[in-house]
């Protein structure tokens, strides 16, 4: 019988509770704050930083070069400017295609004669171009056109089950606080807003909303006919599902969270930046906050909008009289 | 159900997701062995294996200039184009500007004839009335097609009657001299090897206002037709779909069925309406494509119904690509092929053995941490967490050869993550059985009323998982797709596990001695502290202090819903009387 066993029958039984619900203040202010940090920070950085998927950049191809290995390219491009990260293919038999962030034309000029000299070919042999966005307007509207229309239909679909749109109202409001917290953290750090880093975002947006269900669904049980008991108050109830579903929620998090910090933690110290590391710190951070969301804002404002209900306060008023 | 047959329906399921997954390994064997393109190696994308990079450069015709915007409405119809063809996340973009303007399409694999077809095609979709034809149809739309009787072909070409301006499309006035000059002197090829006529340039669009002057697509029929009538961007959907007769038989014809707007429904009226009472072959209105006939049936009725048929010699390949082509609009210009090259991955597969190994690490970790917190249970969350890893390995090979899906690196970090939502239904249960067991219940019963209520929450939110999955899918395009793909996957592969492994395999070790008797290993041995166990009554540990066990107490007492006070108020009136 582990001790953390233990825990999860005292706070089933209602032995330990930790009241959430009524400490709401708290997290509330803590929320503000975080909300606040996430607009200011990455404002103060100067905005997010879209990679070239998004806006477009400079691609350079060498020709006959790729024997010489995708690595030297690297090497060179960062040596001009380290901020560039390039993505490096191979092309065809033999031809090098590189793709930085867009260039001014002098900036292009001095990477070509840079790219020629390292690979020792003619300069004419490196030509420039611009590309366009392959992740361009058209893409992200539709991305966000799904994405409102997927919260829009799951707040409906949550109403129907639960019987109140309260709880589409309280879930949809931790939602918007995890992607606005996690984008904040992201843009804080500056890392750059790859595709990757999106889908990775994405994958939070479900997360944590299926979390903020499974929590809701034990509310819904707990709170059914609590306007009848003559012991408990709609609040306890709520917060009572809070702590009954504690041990669930920190099982279920770190079960999550192990692998996506194995990924973090391969991606970022062996094998530097890249796709690995922008999807997994997305997804680290994310899943992180939508649990602590679920606890911490979504049932507090959802016990906040409800026990006003009159049935509700009404209950309460008896309940407390009586002890 | 008694606890016997509760066994056998529970052994029924194991029995069935194990048939489940050797169909799985026997349609990928079968479909590998006779030389499909399958294979247990589920196929990667763009990222990680690299493909084939397409340069599609726009050809105009002399002194033509690209208009603004031309480029990026191209680029967003090939990419609903490839789009259609699979799950790939192919990368479409354009790239210098001005003359040297050209779009990139880089998609993963090699591409075969089809798919460059679809990718270039420009599927630009004309109606024009037919004003002379070299050989009459016996193709009809509108009434039972048993009337189009083939007449004899005109002995020559019409010549128009007078210089008077033509009063309609239809009007014979249309054939000037050079017009007819150029209908004399065309000989239609019948080339095996493609359909590119030479008489036409690659990408050559034509002036909608005026007659044209060209061949079907086989290189038989030489026409001259007026002016275009309906225009393909009056096409709301198209789809392909096997001929059936007025029975209902299903006919080895393939045919394209096309369904206009509001306004191409009326202009398609009209037409209709002032084709049908003229005489072969005015009657007659052509279908082109790109410039070249693909049908000219005679007009047998008036269509007001918006809906239109395409037939001639397709079969479902071709059919099908066309369909694509129209639903998403033709391109603005045409193309070329500039260059086809391989490309190698951008990734290189360090990151995905870097991945995959990460991913090991996090489940052996996952492993570790489920064996300290579920003991013995933990071996049924390991066990299900294979079956999804290997349902979910299948299922990715049989939809890389059936639905063109491939695995990119945030799609493997979509799978880890995966891990996690499929871990949680386990444990939501697991939590579900052991508050049972708290309320007093004996592990069998625990079992299934936990099953039961853990059963709904599992649904709902997989509901949620399942409703994103489909949203974004239906409405995105490109790599947000291909998340809602995985998603969609993954969720109704938790499902399966969940349903067909984790809980009969739950119900059959309930009826274990080790597990129901609370083993200290099992993971259920939770009665300690106060014990809820329902009907008012409490059973108090001695072990906890008193101050406690009164405040356990009193919070269980607090937590009585109104029927459990009801009953026990009617226990102890029982007691009374």
């Amino acid at each position: 019988m582990g001790r953390f066993s233990k825990f999860g029958n005292s706070l089933y039984t209602g032995e330990r509770s930790i009241d959430f619900v009524g400490r709401r203040k708290i997290w509330y202010s803590i929320a503000a704050v975080v909300l606040l940090l996430s607009v200011l920070l990455p404002a103060l950085r100067g905005g997010f930083h879209f990679g070239i998927e998004f806006r477009g950049g400079s691609e350079f191809r060498v020709s006959q070069a790729a024997d010489q290995g995708t690595d030297l390219a690297i090497s060179t491009i960062e040596s001009v400017d380290a901020a560039l990260n390039p993505i490096v293919t191979t092309v065809g038999a033999g031809d090098l295609r590189i793709q930085t962030e867009k260039l001014s034309d002098d900036a292009s000029e001095v990477v070509r004669t840079a790219l020629a000299k390292a690979y020792g070919v003619e300069s004419a042999d490196v030509s420039s171009s611009f590309i366009g966005a392959s992740w361009g307007e058209e893409v992200t509207g539709k991305a966000i056109a799904g994405l409102l229309w997927f919260m829009a239909l799951a707040a409906v679909l949550m109403a129907l089950y639960f019987r109140t749109v309260k709880m589409s109202i309280a879930a949809m409001a931790a939602l918007a606080h995890d992607l606005v917290a996690t984008a904040g953290i992201y843009g804080a750090l500056g890392f750059e807003v790859t595709p990757a880093a999106v889908i990775g975002f994405l994958t939070i947006l479900g997360y944590s909303l299926y979390d903020t269900v499974v929590v809701f669904d034990k509310i819904r049980e707990n709170t059914e006919e609590v306007e009848f008991s003559e012991t408990a108050t709609f609040k306890e109830r709520v917060n009572l599902a809070i702590n009954q579903t504690l041990v669930r929620s920190i099982n279920t998090t770190i079960v999550a969270v192990l692998p996506v910090a194995a990924i973090l933690f391969i991606g970022a110290y062996f094998l530097g930046a890249g796709t690995l590391k922008d999807i997994s710190l997305a997804l680290f951070i994310g899943m992180l906050v939508g649990t602590y969301s679920t606890i911490f804002i979504a049932a507090p404002l959802y016990s906040q909008l409800r026990e006003g209900e009159k049935k509700f306060s009404k209950a309460a008023t008896k309940v407390v009289a009586a002890r | 159900m008694s606890s016997n047959g509760l066994v056998k329906a529970s052994r029924k399921r194991l029995i069935n997701l194990f048939f489940v997954l050797i169909a799985l390994v026997g349609v990928i064997a079968w479909a590998e062995n006779t030389g499909r393109n399958a294979s247990f190696a589920p196929q990667l994308a763009l990222d990680l294996q690299g493909g084939t990079e397409i340069i599609l450069a726009p050809s105009l015709a002399d002194g033509a200039v690209l208009q603004e915007g031309q480029l990026e409405q191209a680029v967003e119809i090939i990419r609903q184009r490839v789009d259609a063809t699979g799950v790939s996340e192919s990368s479409i973009q354009t790239q210098g500007s001005g003359n040297n303007a050209a779009i990139v399409v880089s998609i993963p694999g090699t591409p075969d004839e089809s798919t460059l077809k679809l990718i270039k095609a420009s599927a630009l979709l004309e109606f024009r009335p037919v004003l002379a034809t070299s050989m009459a149809t016996n193709s009809a739309v509108g009434g039972d097609g048993s009337s189009a009787t083939p007449s004899a072909p005109p002995a020559s070409a019409p010549i128009a009657t007078s210089s008077a301006k033509p009063s309609s499309g239809s009007d014979l006035n249309w054939v000037s001299k050079e017009i007819q000059a150029e209908y004399d002197a065309l000989i239609c090829r019948s080339s095996a090897d493609s359909l590119a006529a030479d008489f036409r340039e690659p990408g050559q669009v034509d002036d909608p206002a005026v007659p044209l002057v060209t061949c079907d697509r086989e290189g038989v029929i030489k026409y001259i037709l007026g002016p275009v009538e309906i225009s393909g961007s009056r096409i709301e959907d198209a789809s392909a779909a096997a001929r059936t007769t007025n029975t209902g038989a299903v006919l080895n014809e393939w045919a394209v069925s096309l369904d206009f707007d509001a306004d191409g429904t009326k202009e398609f009226a009209a037409v209709t309406k002032r084709l049908y009472p003229l005489t072969e072959p005015l009657n007659q209105f052509a279908v082109t494509i790109d410039g070249y006939v693909i049908t000219a049936p005679s007009t047998n009725a008036v269509i007001t119904s918006g809906q239109a048929e395409i037939t001639g010699s397709f079969d479902q390949t071709s059919s099908k690509e066309l369909a694509d082509q129209l639903k998403y609009g033709s391109l603005p210009i045409g193309f070329e092929v500039q260059s086809q090259s391989n490309i190698s991955a951008t990734l290189g597969t360090s990151q995905l053995y870097n991945g995959l190994l990460a991913g090991l690490i996090g489940l052996i970790l996952v492993v570790i941490y489920s064996l300290f917190q579920y003991r013995a249970l933990a071996l049924v969350t390991i066990g299900s967490l294979i079956v999804a890893a290997v349902l979910t390995y299948l299922v990715i090979a049989v939809l890389s050869w059936r639905q063109g899906y491939r695995l990119s690196l945030s799609g493997v970090a979509g799978l880890i993550v995966a891990i996690g939502v499929t871990a949680d239904s386990f444990i939501v249960y697991f939590e579900r059985v052991r508050d049972e067991l708290r309320e007093g219940r004996p592990l069998t019963s625990a079992v299934e009323t936990g099953w039961l209520r853990a059963r709904r929450t599992i649904l709902v939110s997989d509901a949620v998982n399942l409703l994103a999955a489909g949203t974004l899918y239906v409405l995105t395009v490109g790599n947000v797709r291909g998340f809602a793909f995985t998603l969609g996957l993954t969720t109704l592969i938790d499902l399966a596990v969940v349903w067909l492994f984790t809980h009969p395999l739950l119900q059959l070790l309930a009826h274990t001695k080790f597990f129901s008797s609370g083993h200290k290993w099992s993971g259920f041995d939770v009665q300690s502290a106060a014990v809820y166990r329902g009907r008012g009554e409490f059973k108090v540990s001695a072990l906890v202090s008193e101050g406690k066990a009164k405040k356990a107490s009193g919070e269980a007492i607090r937590r009585q819903t109104l029927a459990e006070r009801k009953a026990a108020n009617a226990t102890d009136q029982k007691e009374i009387d």
